[in-house]
This record gives C-alpha cells, sequence and structure tokens, in this order.
C-alpha cells in the first residue's frame, strides 16, 4: 500500500481537526484516492454532515455543499437530479444518516438515486460529546445513556446496511471497516466500486465503514480498534449485501 | 433547602423534576445536551421516562402525544432542533395542549454557530410554525431565574392549556451559579378530565375526549382561533413580568435588553453612573406578552431623550421597542450576533455616543 | 467588591474542576458566584479555560474580558491571557511547563512547578488542587478551611483519593506562604 503515504490530489494540505487515532482521516483518505484514480474530482460534489465530518469541505479539494443534520441524502437527489453529469457524494457518520436523517437515506435509496453515500459507523455521536446513536452496542455507555444502552427501551442497534439491503430497487450495498491495513484495502476497493456504479449510471451505491471514536469511548486508540474489532464486527458483519446485477449475488 | 452550584441546563433538569414533571423527550445538541445527559442519570431515580428521539420531528410529536395525555412533558434544544420542532408546535397549539419547550439559543440562521445568541426572537414570540398561535415566552438572565420559570412554565401552560417556552441562551446553559428550587413553585396540576385523552375509565366518563387541530367547518375553526386569541390578550393582561433598573434617576436613556445580554447592560450602566450618566433598563422577562406598558411609560419620562434595545441579533427586538415607544422617542438598536458577547465597556460606549 | 479569577491550561488538567471548587468555598461564605466556561470549537485545539466571578453583589456581567487573576497552567494559556489581567493581580505559571514569565510589572507572579509538587503528592492529576490551594492562600480570596471542605465533597464518592488531595493541597499551601 506504498502509494496511500502520499497525499492524494483530492485532499487539501490542511491539517484535519479529528481526535488521534479517529478513523475518519482514512476514510477521507480513501474517497480522495478513489477520486483521483477516477479522474473525476473536476466534477465531484460532496456533501458534508452534520457531525465530526461536518468541516470535511476543509480537507477535500472538491466542491462541497454542507446539509442539514441527516438530510444530506436529500440534497444529493437534488443535485443530482438537476446536474446528472456530476459525481455526488454524502458523508455521514450515524447519529445523522440512521438517526435523524433515516427517512431521507431510505428514500434515496428507494428512488435508487445515483449517487454514492459513505456511511461512518462510529456507534457514537461524536461531535456533541458522546450521547446514545441507533448503532450503539447493547450495554455500551453513552452520555445519555450512563448505564449502558438498555435494549428494553431503546431497541437493537440498527444494521444499515443490512436494512438497505432490503429494499426491492437495485442498489450497491456493503458494510467494511476500517480498523486493520487489511480491511482498509478492502474498504477502498469498496468505494471504488461504488463509485464506479455511480459514473455508469447504475444505480444508488452505499458503504458502511466501522469506524472508531476513541474519544467519546473513553479510550486509547490501540484499545478503541480492539473494542471495535471484538464487538463490533461480530455484530456488523463486514461484505457485500446487495449488488445490482442479479445473477451476481454477495 | 440550600444552595447548590448547578450548570444552567442541569439546573433546568432539575428544575423540571421539582415541578412535578417526570417526562422528557429530547436529541442531543450544543449548547444544551446535559439537559438530556443530566435527566438520563436523573430520572430513573423518580420513576421517571426519557427517550432519546430519533429526531427534533419526532421529539415535538413525542411531547404532543404525551401533552394530549394530560401528562406534565418536557423538551429541551436549541436553535437549529426548534425549528424541525415548529411543526409540532403549532399543531400543539392548535390541540390547545398544555407543554413546555426550552430553547437554549445558539447563532443561526442555519448550522450558524455553537456559541450564545438571541436570534430566535422572532421565531418565538411571533409564531415559527404556521397558524394564527403564539407562546408564552420567558426568557431568564440567569440560572436561578432559568429554574423558576421553568418551575412556573408547567402550571402556566396548563392555565392557557398552550406551550410555553423558556427562551435561553448557550451561556444560561453552560454557566453555573448557585442555585435554590423553591418549593412554593410547585403546583398541582390542573384537572384536565373535559379534554385530555386520559382514557375514559381513568377519568370515570363516558365521554369520550379528541385532541385535534383539524377544524373543516369554518365556524369551528374561527372559534379555535377566538379562544386562542382571548387567552393571548388575557396572558397580556395577567403574566407580563419585566424588571426596571436604575429608573428611579433622571436617565438620559433608556435600554431595553433581555437575558444574558441585560446583565452586560446592567453592568454598563453601573459604569455609566460612575462616570455621571445616568441610563435606565427595562428588562422584559416575558417576551410575548410583552411589557408594552413598562416600556411605554419609561420611555415617556421627561428626561429620556431615545430608548435603545440590544440584543444579540440583528435587530428583533427592536420591532416590538419601537411598538411600544409610538414614536414619542427615537428608538435606536445596538447588537452582535457571532456568539462574541460584547463586554460591558463596549455598550457603555455605544450608548454614550448615540445619546450625544 | 467584584473578583475574577481566570483558570486555563490543557483539557485535561482539571481546569474546569478548580475553577468549581473555587467558586463553590466562596458560595458557601455567601458570595454571588458564577463559573463561565469556555465552550466552543476551540475547545478541540485542546485548551480549556474557565472564569470564575466572586462578589458581594449581584453579578452583572459574566463575559469578563480584563480578569483580576490568572492561574495559567501551560504556556499558550499564559501567552493568551496575562496581558488581560488587571494590574495588581497575581498570575500563577506553572513552571514546570511554562519556562518563561508575564512580561507584567505590575502583577505578582506566583511561579513554582505546579506538576512537580503534584508528583511529590502522588499524582501529577492533582497538579490542578495544588494550583487551586496556592492561589487561594496566595490571594486570601476565600477561607482555606471552606476550600479544604469542598474539595472533600467532591470527591467523597472516591474517598480513595481524598488524601492524595489534601497532600497536594498542603503542599500548594505551604509554597505559597513561603
Ligand atoms: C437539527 C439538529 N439537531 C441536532 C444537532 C446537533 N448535532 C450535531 S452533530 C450531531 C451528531 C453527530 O453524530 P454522528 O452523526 O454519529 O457523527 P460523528 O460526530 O460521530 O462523526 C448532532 C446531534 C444539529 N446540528 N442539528
Ligand atoms: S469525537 Fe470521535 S468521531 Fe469525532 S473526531 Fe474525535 S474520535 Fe473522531
Amino acid at each position: 500500500m506504498g502509494k496511500t503515504f502520499s497525499k492524494p490530489r483530492a485532499l487539501t494540505d490542511v491539517p484535519t481537526h479529528y481526535c488521534p487515532g479517529c478513523t475518519h482521516g482514512v476514510a477521507h483518505r480513501l474517497v480522495a484516492e478513489t477520486i483521483d484514480e477516477l479522474g473525476i474530482r473536476g466534477k465531484t460534489v460532496g456533501i458534508a454532515p452534520v457531525g465530526c465530518a461536518v468541516l470535511a469541505y476543509n480537507y477535500f479539494d472538491c466542491d462541497f455543499q454542507e446539509a442539514a443534520h441527516g438530510r444530506a441524502p436529500a440534497m444529493a437527489t437534488g443535485i443530482k437530479r438537476v446536474r446528472p453529469d456530476l459525481m455526488v457524494f454524502t458523508y455521514q457518520g450515524d447519529g445523522d444518516l440512521a438517526s435523524i436523517g433515516m427517512g431521507e437515506i431510505i428514500h434515496a435509496a428507494n428512488r435508487g438515486e445515483k449517487f454514492t453515500t459513505i456511511f461512518i459507523n462510529n456507534a457514537i455521536y461524536g461531535m456533541t460529546g458522546g450521547q446514545m446513536a441507533p448503532t450503539t452496542m447493547p450495554g455500551q455507555r453513552a452520555s445519555t445513556a450512563p448505564a449502558g444502552r438498555d435494549t428494553g427501551s431503546t431497541g437493537m442497534p440498527v444494521k444499515m446496511a443490512d436494512l438497505l439491503s432490503a429494499l426491492m430497487t437495485p442498489a450497491y450495498v456493503t458494510r467494511q471497516a476500517l480498523l486493520s491495513p487489511k480491511h482498509i484495502n478492502r474498504a477502498k476497493k469498496a468505494v471504488k466500486k461504488a463509485f464506479e456504479y455511480q459514473m455508469n449510471n447504475t444505480c444508488f451505491s452505499f458503504v458502511e465503514l466501522v469506524s472508531t471514536c476513541p474519544t467519546n469511548w473513553g479510550m486509547t486508540p490501540k484499545d478503541a480498534l480492539k473494542w471495535a474489532e471484538d464487538t463490533l464486527i461480530p455484530y456488523y458483519e463486514l461484505g457485500e449485501f446487495k449488488t445490482p446485477e442479479p445473477e451476481e449475488e454477495q | 433547602m440550600a444552595k447548590v452550584l448547578m450548570k444552567g441546563n442541569e439546573a433546568i433538569g432539575e428544575a423540571a423534576i421539582k415541578a412535578g414533571c417526570l417526562n422528557y423527550f429530547a436529541y442531543p445538541i450544543t449548547p444544551q445536551s446535559e439537559v438530556a445527559e443530566y435527566l438520563a442519570k436523573r430520572l430513573p431515580d423518580v420513576n421517571g421516562t426519557f427517550v432519546q428521539g430519533e429526531s427534533e420531528v419526532a421529539v415535538g410529536y413525542m411531547i404532543f402525544g404525551a401533552a394530549g395525555c394530560g401528562e406534565r412533558v418536557m423538551t429541551t434544544s436549541s436553535s437549529p432542533g426548534i425549528s424541525l420542532m415548529s411543526e409540532a408546535l403549532s399543531y400543539i397549539a392548535g390541540a390547545r395542549c398544555p407543554a413546555v419547550f426550552v430553547n437554549i439559543m445558539r447563532g443561526g440562521p442555519g448550522l450558524g454557530g455553537i456559541l450564545p445568541s438571541q436570534g430566535d426572537y422572532f421565531q418565538a414570540t411571533k409564531g415559527g410554525g404556521h397558524g394564527d398561535y403564539h407562546l408564552l415566552v420567558m426568557a431568564p438572565e440567569g440560572v436561578q431565574e432559568a429554574v423558576e420559570m421553568t418551575m412556573k412554565a408547567f402550571p402556566l401552560a396548563e392555565k392557557y392549556r398552550g406551550p410555553v417556552m423558556i427562551l435561553g441562551d448557550g451561556l444560561i446553559g453552560q454557566m453555573m451559579e448557585p442555585v435554590e428550587f423553591p418549593d412554593n413553585l410547585y403546583a398541582e396540576p390542573l384537572n384536565n378530565d373535559d379534554w385530555a385523552t386520559s382514557g375514559m375509565d381513568k377519568r370515570g366518563a363516558d365521554k369520550k375526549n379528541i385532541v385535534k387541530s383539524l377544524f373543516l367547518n369554518p365556524k369551528e375553526l374561527n372559534d379555535n382561533n377566538l379562544t386562542l386569541k382571548a387567552q393571548y390578550e388575557q396572558m397580556k393582561k395577567e403574566e407580563v413580568m419585566s424588571e426596571a433598573y436604575n429608573t428611579d434617576t433622571d436617565y438620559k436613556g433608556l435600554i431595553v435588553s433581555y437575558g444574558t445580554m441585560s446583565r452586560v447592560c446592567r453592568t454598563a450602566i453601573d459604569t455609566m453612573k460612575e462616570q455621571g450618566l445616568e441610563i435606565g433598563m427595562i428588562r422584559p422577562k416575558t417576551l410575548f406578552p410583552f411589557p408594552e406598558k413598562e416600556i411605554y411609560d419609561a420611555a415617556a419620562k421627561e428626561s429620556c431623550k431615545a430608548v435603545i434595545s440590544i440584543e444579540l441579533s440583528m435587530g428583533q427586538m427592536v420591532e416590538d421597542v419601537e411598538r411600544c415607544v409610538r414614536g414619542i422617542k427615537p428608538v435606536e438598536w445596538y447588537g452582535e450576533c457571532g456568539g462574541d458577547i460584547p463586554a460591558p465597556e463596549t455598550i457603555a460606549d455605544v450608548v454614550q455616543s448615540l445619546l450625544n | 467588591m467584584q473578583k475574577e479569577v481566570q483558570f486555563a491550561g490543557f483539557g485535561g488538567q482539571g481546569i474546569l474542576l478548580s475553577a468549581k471548587l473555587l467558586a463553590y468555598a466562596a458560595m458557601k461564605q455567601g458570595y454571588n458566584v458564577a463559573w463561565i466556561p469556555s465552550y466552543g470549537p476551540e475547545m478541540r485545539g485542546g485548551t480549556a479555560y474557565c472564569t470564575v466571578v466572586i462578589s458581594d453583589r449581584l453579578i452583572g456581567s459574566p463575559i469578563i474580558k480584563t480578569p483580576g487573576h490568572l492561574v495559567a497552567m501551560n504556556r499558550p494559556s499564559l501567552e493568551k491571557f496575562a496581558p488581560a489581567v488587571k494590574p495588581g493581580g497575581i498570575i500563577l505559571i506553572n513552571s514546570s511547563l511554562i519556562p518563561v514569565r508575564s512580561g507584567r510589572d505590575d502583577v505578582t507572579e506566583l511561579v513554582f512547578p505546579v506538576n512537580d509538587v503534584a508528583i511529590e503528592a502522588g499524582t501529577v492529576k492533582s497538579a490542578n488542587i495544588v494550583a487551586l490551594s496556592a492561589f487561594a492562600a496566595k490571594s486570601g480570596l476565600v477561607d482555606l478551611e471552606t476550600l479544604r471542605e469542598c474539595i472533600k465533597e467532591e470527591f467523597a464518592s472516591k474517598s480513595k483519593v481524598i488524601p492524595i488531595n489534601m497532600d497536594a493541597f498542603d503542599r500548594g499551601v505551604k509554597i505559597a506562604q513561603q
């Protein structure tokens, strides 16, 4: 993976505000490399979420819009419908996409909007200081679940990739992780594939990335990776959940 | 009870419990997430209910549903979240349900910032949602007053069967001050058997209650609006609260300011006094109903040359101040709304240059 | 009488807590107090600061641009806030992390290696208590016994750490009184 150490053209030199050990930076790099490799920087529009990645437009060197909390897929729809020639991606956290923005993402996916969503699943609200997310694990502590998530009153963690792949509209839906070099290699391929589906005007494409939030998990970056590997991965299984080609199942 | 040192956000949460409200629904947003974090810990102790909704839109209707059953219920949010709740506010007002909403304002429009602001004055006092309704709006200047207003909000919401809003700002939410929870502000809930969907068995009735805001018959809709209108008129007679500062002097200028901003003005008034310039202030504690007569009377004083509305917004309350002053004195405005609260020295400079 | 004290340092140095304890002690002595934290994007940069206002009258503006005193736990805090301190104030400088001085000749500097003293008391985590007690002893703003009680109350649920913090407290007071 030697090439990953040089900065992709689609990223700026601006130092990010992410905490040490946060995987948002890795996800940015994978998207930026993909933009470079496909040569689409000049016709790409990203949509920043409301969450820790709200400042993503400072780090990506392509056009960007800033959405309201959870509404990125609706804005992406607006952009893509009036300018189908643009390459559009949303970049959203789990509070943004799976809580307040649940309606927008399901309908965009169900309409088969031809844009790409990068979904950062870190099992917590990062930006606002560690409140429970729909993806928070059973028993996991959060500032609004001080005794740990009680599934009796808050239900089970939402598996977004599984949920979206149940829709009947063709789509590319995958879940990958950013916890090890092996994961990251696979995640990179998935991101690229997602953008390629968009480029060919095939379908909506969705890449869930299992990530870490050491700060709000109250862990060192190293412990966070281990906790994610031990706790998140068994629940959030990795792999391709849906591809648009009916014969090429899973 | 002894005084305790508490953050405004936490004190508001505790005040709700002390007021007998054990039902709280919310969605996280800076600078008020501590209310939810506090109540998530505290409500289980008192057998209360806390749900983190999936969005402020959903929270608005969780409040509506609970309020429709006649239970005491509260939510807290900050500006962008209140925008999303504005639809529910309109329905709750139309269906005439008592509920308490707290807005710990941050800068706007849009995502704006997270620092203190008073940019939601219009939204709070003039509507926000659609239709002919008002909220009863109280604006605390500090943590103790936030507690008292929160405790008063529940009986007021019940008296008028409508939504009441506490309009604070990020500083009041984040700051710690000593507080007491006055026992005498607790009031027993009013009987709501004639309207709430509390279950026919529970209220021993064989007449059903319906909570709704749809009135297809023009006369019925007009009547509902007339009822609301009559209530707003009653509020104007019975609920106006304001505080006068330094108005027993021959003040040359009159400041109108509320919330955090009014505290800065108070310090500025003290400094100007030391330098020999008397300035008076009216601090509205209710923003709707607005202290119309108090402002008019204070502006009418002969020594007063001008009135100035000082707010953390680009000039919203000033429109109400102008309305109250009815042209008898010039009305000016000063404000900042990036999140930096002007220092007392800045206010003193502004007032002095406006009077010269 | 109104006094303002600004506490500043890295996030994680216990800045907000020392400020709260000072406010708490002053409240117990019957003063009006306000504790005003910084919140907002700048906190991500790792600096935390907090102002305590103590007054015998109703506190007006909680926005203090020129505090009476400063407790600076790291260098960026000293450089940023020292110029604003009112003449005659005290500036506490944590020389374990700050190799420079305030450059002011109209204030009283209290310079000592706060972190090292805390380590002697048992843990660097008690540095905020060392700084707090030293500042309180030097300034006389609050009664030391009341402050000590407030600290005990604060740690009541973690009683194991009380002895270390009391030791830290005494060390801070001693240095200030030298
Ligand atoms: C309408 C509205 N409600 C709430 C917020 C506050 N808010 C900002 S970011 C955020 C959650 C972010 O969490 P997530 O989407 O998981 O992203 P992360 O920060 O973990 O990357 C919330 C609730 C807001 N800005 N707007
Ligand atoms: S709070 Fe969590 S998600 Fe946000 S930058 Fe820090 S580690 Fe990353």
